[in-house]
């Protein structure tokens, strides 16, 4: 493998398995569903016209985001990643481990901060017309206040992370061409 | 690892004489920028002077002073608990569980629509009422209401402008005469709507005023039927006009009033929904429709308590107007959704403050026998 890896561009030995095509369609499906959260939520409080239709739709955005991430966790954990190439660096691979679980953490917190601050304001978490959720916390606005400092503060988190990831990919593609890219990116069937 | 090229060569930057891979690494750079700045400018830090939430809540701030922990506007109130009962004559317009013939828990809240929490009780202040409606379903109606006919502003714009008018000059400590003038010059619809609010008496106290919802909604049938409304909280007290002067010279003297009232037996409104017919305006709320439209008494309001605020009543609750059960929506009204934006922001700022004692406070809380 050292010897191999030596070798540049194009070399078919850094080909490497592919993430399930469940796990593609979760992760492109989620890809678009919370890069359009992020800018809805940053437009919607700078917003005065738009501010309610935005809301009414980051509200069961966030739910669907939150029971696709339980899916996704699920997934996961019972097909793991294709390991990543041998000849990675360990700082790289311990940048993607870490990003990769900051990335789950926070799918699953933001809609949770989002669902425990709109029930500490004692607001409707209304998804649809008369369907609502249930409040997950007890009426409290200093406890509100602190979840609504902590969701802004974790969506440029995950805005950041999301630039980090994206770099990261376009990188694999582009310069290191080592097959982790299209280990996610491709629409050919996963190699037997 | 720069002289030997390693088992990690793969995954270093590109050499600077390898061309296309510095032209590939460029485009990547230009790609993540490009996603960043557009973020920007969805959040709007690249326009620091488009009017947002945040800077008409900052502009309440500058011109009425700080007051942390209480309401940014309609800052001095009590709240108030009572039931709503549906005469089952709102079915035909609504879907709304709310008009099915039945009782209705409500709290709400009476205000005066200034923005000093120790302003004092005056004739001439507008009061308002909040209410939320609580129905066993959960769907919860909010709305919040003006004794006054029209409402002064158009568009948010038009009571930013205002704020900025009525900002007290630091050299003088007062507003700027002038500034004030021009700006009824550039606002002909606002110098309209205070003549319209001024031709017409206030009563005489909180419990014989009645209230105006201002913004036009939309009732949706069961069938799907769509009617544009407005509506209005009228007293059953009989209408008292207010004197000229305060009656009192007791700050508080319109919620000690109220709260004397109350000792005598619950207050009750009826909820009239005023129908609009093609043709008059949904999206001005500075515009009344004509008198002739047909109105329907929905149910009475009945308020039979009130106390302080404190934690947990309606202190705690952002009256927001889009808080709407099924069956009601907003209509193309600008104001709702600027209002539902501006008292998101003013309810989280306080929500985070040390929170002070509001300046109407009562010996004891006043209950209807």
């Amino acid at each position: 493998m050292i010897e191999r890896s030596a070798a540049m561009t194009q070399d078919p030995t850094m080909q490497h398995q592919q993430f399930s095509a469940f796990s593609r369609l979760l992760h492109w499906l989620m890809a678009i569903l919370i890069l359009a959260m992020l800018f809805i939520g940053i437009g919607m409080v700078a917003s005065f016209g738009d501010y309610h239709w935005l809301v009414s739709l980051h509200k069961p955005l966030g739910i669907a985001i939150l029971v696709l991430a339980a899916i996704r966790l699920i997934n996961r954990l019972r097909h793991p990643a294709p390991p990543l190439p041998a000849a990675m660096p360990g700082w790289q691979r311990t940048a993607a481990h870490a990003s990769h679980v900051l990335l789950y953490v926070l799918m699953f917190a933001l809609p949770l901060v989002g669902w425990g601050m709109l029930s500490a304001a004692r607001d409707p978490i209304i998804l649809y017309g008369a369907l609502q959720l249930p409040p997950i916390l007890p009426h409290d606005v200093a406890l509100y206040a602190v979840l609504r400092t902590a969701h802004t503060v974790l969506a440029l988190l995950l805005f950041a992370l999301f630039l980090a990831h994206l770099g990261a990919a376009l990188m694999h593609a582009l310069i290191f061409r080592d097959g982790v890219f299209e280990s996610m990116a491709s629409v050919e069937s996963a190699k037997k | 690892m720069a002289t030997d090229p390693g088992p990690s060569a793969r995954y270093q930057l590109p050499s600077p004489r390898d061309k296309a891979a510095l032209l590939r690494l460029a485009a990547i750079g230009i790609i993540v920028l490009v996603i960043a700045v557009v973020f920007a400018a969805v959040a709007g830090w690249l326009s620091p002077h488009a009017l947002t939430p945040t800077r008409i809540v900052d502009a309440f701030e500058q011109a009425n002073g700080p007051h942390p922990g209480f309401r940014r506007n309609h800052s001095k109130g009590v709240c108030i608990t009572g039931s709503f009962v549906s005469n089952g004559q709102g079915v035909r317009l609504s879907k709304a569980v709310i008009f099915q013939a039945g009782n209705v828990p409500v709290i709400g809240r009476f205000a005066l629509a200034s923005a000093m929490p120790d302003t004092p009780d005056g004739p001439k202040v507008v009061r308002s009422m909040a209410l939320s409606f609580r129905p066993a379903d959960g769907e919860e109606w909010r709305t919040g209401m003006n004794d006054i006919p029209v409402f002064p502003f158009a568009m948010p714009e038009d009571l930013y402008d205002l704020l900025v008018a009525t900002t007290p000059d630091p050299a003088t400590g007062k507003p700027d005469p002038d500034k004030v003038k021009a700006y009824f010059g550039s606002h002909p619809k606002t110098a309209q709507a205070l003549q319209t609010i001024g031709a017409k008496p206030f009563s005489s106290g909180f419990a014989n005023a009645s209230y105006n919802g201002l913004d036009a909604f939309r009732f949706v049938a069961a069938d799907g039927t769509v009617t544009p409304v407005r509506w209005s909280m009228v007293a059953v007290d009989p209408f008292v006009a207010e004197a000229e002067q305060a009656p009192s010279a007791d700050k508080n003297y319109l919620f000690e009033a109220l709260g004397q009232r109350l000792s005598q037996g619950p207050v009750q409104w009826h909820l009239v929904v005023t129908i609009g017919q093609a043709g008059d305006p949904t999206n001005d709320a500075t515009i009344v429709w004509p008198d002739s439209r047909e109105k329907v008494d929905v149910g009475t309001l009945t308020i039979d308590h009130m106390e302080s605020e404190g934690p947990g009543n309606c202190r705690d609750i952002n009256y927001d107007p889009l808080v709407l059960p099924a069956g009601i929506e907003g209509s193309d009204d600008p104001l709702l959704s600027a209002r539902s934006a501006a008292y998101a922001r003013s309810f989280t700022r306080r929500a985070g403050e040390e929170k002070v004692p509001s300046a109407v406070q009562l010996n004891e809380t006043a209950k209807a026998p």
